[in-house]
């Protein structure tokens, strides 16, 4: 049996950002555990990528400061690795007319929050990426400041400052059971120690649902598997992230020089697979030649899926909850979750620590799906 | 022979002190391992690493080289099961 001010369940990019900013609020006593390895769940699987390009203002600011911090992570964390932080910019296609009116819009409110995007013609996207087919698309719009990470490498940084932090951390460790006394926490049960506790935290990523309904609250979330690839390293060719929601698709060359790409499969069930298909291979190679022929000559070298924790209105849950004193959830990011950390860290460590909050919170409550039914869902996703 | 100079995952250039470095951060399975260093990321995905690696994190952990887990293989490197051929054939009429 252990006594600790904090459980954060999850250890995943979200878990770590919490731990260390709460313990660099001041709070002591934070334990961590994860039932796996590290980054085993859809940190250690995802593309990293960091944009601010939305079309909700909660995804716009929660993007925006976010990469604020990614900025200067290195020197906050006191990171001696690298963090692979690439600043080259996100280019988004439109391929349709109606896309690119939305996208007039998109960049309307992007600018409106200081996010510093703009629409491209078809001739200036070519200039910033030569290789893509010219008669795959109308127009872009492109933002300089986009970018993305070693999501590895950033979820150690935040280990180890957290860890300097006096943060303990377990893996292999299972959350079996979360008891309560009517409508407060108050113990954790895992497959290793009996945890006595004043919060918790739910940052199961996939598995955020069940770690809820093992604590009797209902999230409304699923997990669906999202399939990615990588190729061999090769030369530098290409800058931005070149993107399409019409075409679905994302594809980047890390600094490393492999090409990363993924799409959305259409219709995947609700569950926890995270493994690789042949039809996800096929759809990617066909649309990826479509939009950026010259990647044709590229070798795949390996493939891999990891789950998408999917929200109603595709934006994150950060919150406390109404019936359960001392349980708070981080979770619903909906295929995004990599790019938001830093905020996801800070808000719920305000909300915890009942400080102001950087940003509206309302917008991400677990109750706003309780009182409205017409969600301003975000549409700016593959 | 110095540590530095021995390659163990020659796809991704990586030397034996650096996985002994890792080690004695507590990074002491082939997943962390992999994440970190990239180790078994390469052309070959692991499949000249793969099992030196289990010898090092074996020796380290002073365990039997068959009770620490191999990583995740995953595609192109993988058997194709017949019932995903004959599927695909079905799709296609
Ligand atoms: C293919 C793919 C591409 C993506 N690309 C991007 C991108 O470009 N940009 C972006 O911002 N986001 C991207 N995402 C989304 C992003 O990966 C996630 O939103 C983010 O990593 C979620 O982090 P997390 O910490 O909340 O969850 P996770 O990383 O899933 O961590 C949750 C952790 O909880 C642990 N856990 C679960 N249940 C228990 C339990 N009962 N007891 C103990 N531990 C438990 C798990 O082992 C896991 O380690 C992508 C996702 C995928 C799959
Ligand atoms: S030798 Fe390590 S991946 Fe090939």
């Amino acid at each position: 049996m252990k006594n600790v001010n904090c459980l954060i369940i999850g250890a995943g990019i979200s878990g770590v950002s919490i731990a260390y900013n709460l313990a660099s609020k001041g709070m002591k006593n934070i334990h961590v555990v994860d039932k796996s390895y590290f980054t085993s769940g859809a940190t250690g699987r995802c593309g990293a990528g960091v944009r601010q390009q939305w079309n909700t203002e909660t995804n716009c600011l929660l993007a925006k400061k976010s990469i604020d911090f990614f900025e200067h992570a290195k020197e906050i964390l006191q990171y001696p690795g690298n963090l692979e932080f690439k600043q080259e910019g996100y280019l988004i296609l439109a391929t349709s007319q109606q896309e690119h009116e939305q996208f007039i819009k998109n960049v309307d409110l992007q600018n409106s929050l200081d996010i510093p995007s703009s629409l491209l013609s078809k001739e200036q996207a070519l200039a910033i990426v030569p290789h893509l087919n010219p008669d795959s698309f109308v127009s872009a719009t492109f933002c300089p400041t986009d970018g993305h990470l070693n999501p590895f490498k950033m979820t150690e940084a935040y280990m180890l400052a957290a860890k300097r932090l006096g943060v303990t951390f377990s893996f292999f460790e299972e959350v079996k059971k979360i008891n309560r006394d009517n409508h407060k926490i108050v113990s954790v049960e895992t497959t290793k120690e009996l945890y006595i506790v004043d919060v918790v935290v739910n940052a199961a990523g996939g598995y955020s649902a069940e770690v809820g309904a093992l604590a009797g609250i209902d999230i409304p979330v699923y997990s669906e598997n999202h399939e990615i690839l990588a190729t061999e390293p090769v030369e530098r060719i290409q800058g931005p992230m070149v993107m399409s929601f019409s075409k679905n698709i994302y594809c980047q060359q890390v600094p490393h020089g492999a090409f990363l790409m993924g799409r959305t499969t259409p219709g995947q069930p609700h569950n926890h697979d995270v493994e690789s298909t042949w039809q996800f291979l096929d759809e990617m190679a066909k649309t990826a030649i479509h939009i950026l022929p010259l990647l044709g000559e590229l070798r795949v070298v390996r493939q891999w899926g990891g789950s998408y924790n999917m929200s109603p209105d595709r934006q994150p849950i950060i919150s406390a909850t109404e019936d359960l004193e001392g349980f708070y959830i981080a979770c619903g990011f909906s295929g995004h979750g990599f790019m938001f950390a830093p905020m996801t860290g800070l808000l719920l460590s305000e909300i915890i620590l009942k400080e102001n909050p950087t940003l509206p919170i309302a917008g991400l409550s677990l109750e706003r799906f309780k009182h409205i039914t017409d969600f301003e869902v975000e549409q700016s996703v593959v | 022979m110095n540590k530095k100079d021995i390659i163990i995952c020659r796809c991704e250039d990586v030397t034996l002190q650096q996985i002994h470095d890792y080690l004695d951060q507590g990074y002491t399975n082939f997943e962390d391992l992999k994440r970190l260093l990239r180790v078994g990321m390469g052309p070959c995905q692991a499949n000249t690493c793969g099992h030196l690696i289990q010898r090092e994190i074996a020796n380290y952990l002073n365990v039997r080289i068959e009770d620490v887990p191999v990583h995740k293989v995953r595609p192109m490197l993988l058997g194709v099961p017949l019932k995903s051929i004959a599927e695909d054939n079905d799709e296609e009429c």
